[in-house]
């Protein structure tokens, strides 16, 4: 695991809501190809610190931030990136399944559509990939005219993904993947997630303590916007270093 | 334990009075009209010129005058007013001049219909010399529907959840293809909704009209956007106070007319809406 190349480096980053200091001085780094997870309790920065890494707080008003986020050695909070070029890269999975309501195709062809691809082959292959890396193809080929809105809660929370890999993106950022998922479907959502690091990089923020602990290959345990620790999952569950991290891990706080 | 059974029956025949209290006067507008209107309405009443000094004859160059005048103030309200709520909803930052053009909104919204016609008498038909006539007519009743139209239109963004928003950014679209792809295909409908109230308003308003298009009597369709038409709701003024000796048949029947025009823009309002319900399952 250590000579793995970095993905993204965050470096002091402090993050503002107004007066309110979401993010102390967080620092971490994320290796290619692992599944890098996040967990901490309700309201300790780390879907802030999820959102910033593909700037979606910017859609927050009266958001600052300080200190350096890198992807490919490349920094992402400065103020005149694009974007939009951003954002294919680094990809999205929201907490709950939000699927347009339009076809089952349409929902995956979105990303391509607002890139201006027109060829009806090339967003037939397109779809067909998506959904096949999220396993739904075979369940699906018949329904691709249907409304995704008729889906279980499952196949739509794999249509969104896949709808993210038909923009081929580096990074899948994932917030809560499974908290609307019973136990089965987030079984079969963690299956695909260990299936998609072969080729991307996750990084997924939980509640879910034994999620982490089984899908993750690293972690970070925050606390009140601090990053309290950051390590190996198994050493982090195992013998964390911090006495806060060892609290909330063997279920005396939070 | 009695007491509160008591008050609770108490409260249930209140509110329900109260609730049959406000159908009355709408049921009893509206079959009064139906009653007194119903026989003047005849193909020649509705096509027909009116003749013998608006005494008898049809009503039609005021239905024409009163389309013009929707179709015109369509056509300059709906395209600043969406457009400016889709700016001041998805696009503007808050900030003092975005407090200040909602502001803007608000007041115009609290004008009175006479204000809006001396001001349409003063800007469009004196200063730009349009003159009375259906392009004067129109901005100002424009001017009037603006506030609801933006407010409508408003309304009906802010029900587009904010997932598809975020989930539209998350993909790497741009501002206005997230407008454009994934907030007004579901906005739709009640934008079209809102529009159709605030024009059907403006249909039956006389004040805004008075000075700037509407004419006394003038048996001719209009031939250009510099001319001046009849319009229903003054022609029924004019019926009621200005002309002696018009029978009661022609004033409710031109009355019948006009509601009946507005009451076919809502029940296209209505279907437009359920349309919407049916397909938000989100």
């Amino acid at each position: 695991m250590q000579n793995l190349k970095f993905k993204i480096k965050v470096e002091k980053l402090n993050l503002f809501y107004g007066d309110f200091q979401a993010l102390k001085d967080v620092s971490m780094e994320v290796k290619e190809n692992l599944i890098t997870a996040l967990i901490g309790p309700s309201g300790c920065g780390k879907s802030t610190l999820l959102r910033v890494l593909n700037r979606m707080n910017d859609l927050i008003e009266g958001v600052k931030t300080t200190g350096s986020v890198k992807i490919d050695d490349k920094e992402v909070l400065n103020h005149h990136n694009n974007l939009i070029d951003l954002r294919k890269k680094v990809g999205m999975v929201f907490q709950r399944p939000n699927p347009f309501p339009l076809s089952v195709f349409e929902n995956v062809a979105f990303g391509l559509r607002i890139r201006r691809e027109k060829s009806r082959g090339m967003l037939e292959a397109a779809v067909e990939r998506a959904l096949s890396a999220v396993l739904l193809f075979d369940d699906l080929k018949d329904k691709l005219k249907d409304n995704a809105l008729t889906l279980t809660l499952e196949q739509q929370q794999r249509l969104c993904i896949a709808r993210l890999l038909a923009v081929t993106p580096d990074i899948i950022l994932m917030d809560e993947p499974c908290s609307a998922l019973d136990p089965l479907s987030t079984m079969k959502i963690e299956e695909l997630m260990a299936e998609l690091k072969k080729q991307y990089t996750i990084v997924i923020v939980t509640h879910n303590m034994q999620q982490a602990a089984r899908v993750s290959d690293e972690c970070g345990y925050m606390l009140l916007g601090e990053l309290v620790e950051f390590g190996e999952t198994k050493q982090l569950f195992t013998s964390p270093k911090d006495k806060r991290t060892d609290d909330y891990i063997t279920g005396r706080f939070g | 334990m009695i007491k509160s059974e008591q008050t609770e029956k108490l409260a249930f025949w209140l509110l329900l009075l109260a609730t049959i209290i406000i159908i009355l006067p709408v049921a009893l507008v509206v079959i009064l009209v139906l009653v007194k209107g119903v026989p003047a309405i005849t193909p020649e009443f509705i096509f027909g010129m009116p003749r013998d000094g608006m005494r008898a004859g049809g009503v039609f160059p005021a239905i024409v005058g009163t389309l013009c005048l929707m179709l015109g103030t369509a056509v300059f309200s709906l395209p600043f007013g969406i457009l400016a709520a889709i700016y001041l909803n998805e696009y503007s930052q808050k900030n003092w001049l975005s407090r200040i053009i909602e502001l803007a909104i608000i007041n115009l919204a609290g004008v009175p219909s006479i204000v809006y016609g001396l001001f349409g008498l003063g800007l469009f038909v004196t200063f730009l010399q349009f003159g009375a006539s259906i392009l004067a007519g129109s901005l100002t009743l424009a001017i009037m529907t603006l506030p609801v139209i933006i407010t409508a239109t408003r309304e009906a963004l802010n029900t587009v959840p904010k997932a598809f928003r975020e989930v539209s950014f998350s993909l790497g679209a741009s501002c206005w293809q997230t407008v454009r792809y994934a907030v007004l295909p579901n906005a739709i409908p009640g934008i079209i909704t809102g529009s159709i109230l605030g024009l059907s308003r403006a249909a039956g308003e006389t004040a805004p009209i008075l000075f700037t298009v509407a004419a006394f009597y003038l048996p001719s369709l209009p031939q250009s956007v510099y001319d001046q038409v009849m319009a229903l709701p003054y022609h029924i003024y004019v019926l009621s106070t200005q002309v002696p000796n018009v029978s009661e048949k022609i004033q409710y029947g031109t009355v019948l007319v006009l509601v009946g025009m507005i009451f076919v823009m809502n029940i296209i309002a209505a279907y437009f809406r359920t349309k919407l319900r049916k397909r938000k399952t989100w």
